[in-house]
């Protein structure tokens, strides 16, 4: 048996009328690109026509006037930029994303550091229980958090008292509506931290810790010389990758606040379904979605190039 | 010496599990807020006496009963079931055959595909609904649930084909060639060969598949707005909330059960659905 290109197995015993040798292994490759392609039909149709052609789409749409009669190029991008309230979603985007990723990252990672240190029996149980925020229906969760946020009878705010802290207007305020918003997508995402830092941890070899315990590193020492470096590419990956979908946040927002109080809380995702879908105006909302984009495509810049490195 | 090492690392464990006691209270305290919720009379709920972290004046199931005898909750479950198991086999199918065509048949363009299912995994369904809308409409599929099987397989299909390209992959080359040897052909192979050795990685993908359709808001909320198509998530949300005063009982048990599926997949399939979730992580 003779092996071809990418495995292509040449069967020498063929009988002597075949094509010659160089034909039938076009042949070959070509039939294999043939069905390969044919295999990727599926998947190229339904990322073609449902996800690359409605980005296309998207961005006729956003140069449509409300009715979608006329084209107006720019006008719907102008018109916002003239908007406090879109200034304000910009604003409050940036400040959950930044704010949001950042504590998922510090509490995953020293949640998964905690877990990791622990007798190896235990932390199945630890790491099972950690990931209950993460598996249950974010739309659901949110509508038991914005329970829990009730000021009057319900838990936060009794423990509040209790601990002698004054109670929260939580959803009322803006103030405290963003950081009613932002502890539910840091209480959602830092199992998913956690998780991929934990296995991060697991693949750092043993040796490097024992051999420095033996020169006598302190365990901040380790965790600043030996841990850090050895996980930076994980530590970068995922917050990238957290960064994409905390600034694509729905469904908190819609359940909590619906963008209130006086539009406090509004995300790109959440204004654009209220301008699009809510009011509609469709290329105004769509304009406005849009604008996720070059962020979206800054972090899935890093996040190949940080993949492409770390495989390689 | 050998005490003072031992006491160290007691103090240690001391901190970590008091540190993992921390986060787990954290983490499973809305589920137990709305577990306790939902067992507690209207009275006790609205009731300023006490402590509302317990039952005090006895269990109810009565906002269960009610969420089936007076609300169309059966109704959003058996839509999301019609919506999420056409979407999870289409989505494993296609799947499948792209991972498998992707990893083992290394023709002209399979990278590109590659690294395009890759970025379309990172897009989220917040960029993309608006033009879907329209889409939708011009479908005529506008208020209905069959709107959910055509959109959701964008945001599953990129991840599970690419975490079925890495179990693939790790398939030894000798099997396929054996099997060529043998005249079968690839769609023969895919399924007597690959599928068996990959399960493990075909759960996992199952999992995810059925957790993003179970769990999907956006779309049913912009797409579907009879009561009638409604699916659990969005049901839920907008149908059960009736009014200025909030029926806190009835919904947290709503939300609840709504919410249990995907938990009690979890529970019983964890080490698959981890395996799923670190499988990007791991392999850099």
């Amino acid at each position: 048996m003779r092996l071809g290109p990418n495995g292509t197995v040449l069967d020498a015993a063929a009988p002597a009328r075949a094509l010659p040798a160089r034909a039938r292994w076009r042949r070959r490759l070509r039939s294999r690109a043939a069905i390969g392609l044919l295999m990727c039909l599926p998947l190229v149709a339904l990322i073609g026509g449902l996800v690359a052609y409605p980005f296309f789409y998207s961005i006729y749409l956003s140069m449509l006037n409300k009715r979608e009669t006329a084209f107006i190029g720019l006008d719907n991008f102008r018109f916002l930029m003239t908007r406090d309230v879109f200034w304000q979603v910009v604003q409050t985007s940036f400040v959950f994303t930044g704010l949001a990723v950042f504590w998922k990252a510090v509490l995953g990672f020293t949640l998964a550091l905690v877990i990791h240190t622990v007798p190896t029996g235990g932390q199945r149980i630890w790491r099972g229980l950690s990931l209950i925020p993460w598996v249950m229906p974010l739309a659901l969760s949110s509508l038991g958090w914005w329970w829990i946020y009730e000021p009057t009878h319900s838990a936060l705010n009794w423990l509040l008292v209790l601990i002698g802290i004054s109670p929260k207007p939580w959803l009322s305020d803006p103030y405290w509506a963003k950081v009613a918003v932002i502890l539910v997508n840091v209480w959602y995402g830092t199992p998913f931290f956690m998780i991929t830092y934990l296995a991060g941890l697991k693949s750092i070899p043993a040796e490097l810790f024992e051999s420095s315990a033996i020169d006598g590193a302190s365990g901040l020492q380790r965790l600043r010389h030996i841990t850090l470096p050895m996980l930076k590419s994980i530590i970068a990956i995922t917050m990238l990758f957290s960064t994409i979908v905390t600034l694509a946040t729905f469904d908190i927002v819609r359940v909590l606040t619906r963008g209130g109080p006086r539009q406090s809380t509004h995300m790109f995702g959440t204004y654009a379904f209220e301008l699009g879908i809510a009011s509609g105006d469709v290329p105004l909302g769509a304009a406005v979605s849009l604008f996720m984009f070059p962020i979206l495509a800054v972090s899935a810049f890093f996040i190949l190039r940080g993949i492409r490195r770390s495989t390689v | 010496m050998i005490r003072t090492k031992r006491a160290r690392r007691a103090l240690t464990l001391l901190v970590c599990y008091g540190v993992i006691a921390g986060f787990v209270v954290f983490f499973l305290f809305p589920p137990y807020w709305m577990a306790i919720t939902s067992f507690k009379t209207n009275q006790e709920i609205e009731s300023l006496e006490g402590i509302p972290l317990i039952i005090q004046h006895g269990a109810t199931l009565r906002h269960y009963r009610d969420l089936f005898a007076k609300t169309d909750f059966l109704l959003y479950f058996m839509n999301s079931v019609l919506v999420t198991v056409p979407v999870v086999f289409f989505s494993m199918v296609i799947s499948v055959l792209a991972a498998y065509a992707l990893s083992r048949l290394g023709f002209a363009g399979a990278g590109v595909i590659g690294t395009g299912v890759f970025l379309v995994y990172l897009v989220p369904d917040s960029l993309l609904f608006i033009p879907l809308f329209k889409i939708i409409g011009a479908l005529g599929l506008l208020n209905s649930k069959w709107s959910l099987v055509l959109v959701y397989p964008t945001l599953i299909v990129p991840f599970c084909t690419w975490l079925l390209i890495g179990y693939f992959a790790s398939i030894p080359k000798e099997l396929d060639e054996a099997a060529l040897v043998d005249g079968a052909g690839h769609l023969q192979m895919l399924v007597l060969i690959f599928l068996p050795v990959a399960v493990p990685g075909l759960i996992a993908a199952t999992i995810f598949a059925f957790t993003v359709s179970w769990s999907g808001f956006l779309y049913p909320l912009a797409f579907i707005f009879s009561s009638g198509e409604q699916v659990l998530t969005t049901g839920t949300v907008t149908s059960l909330i009736k009014g200025d005063v909030y029926h806190w009982g009835g919904l947290m048990a709503g939300a609840l059960l709504a919410s249990l599926p995907p938990v009690l997949l979890y529970v019983f399939l964890m080490d698959y659905y981890i395996s799923g979730l670190t499988a990007g992580s791991t392999k850099g």
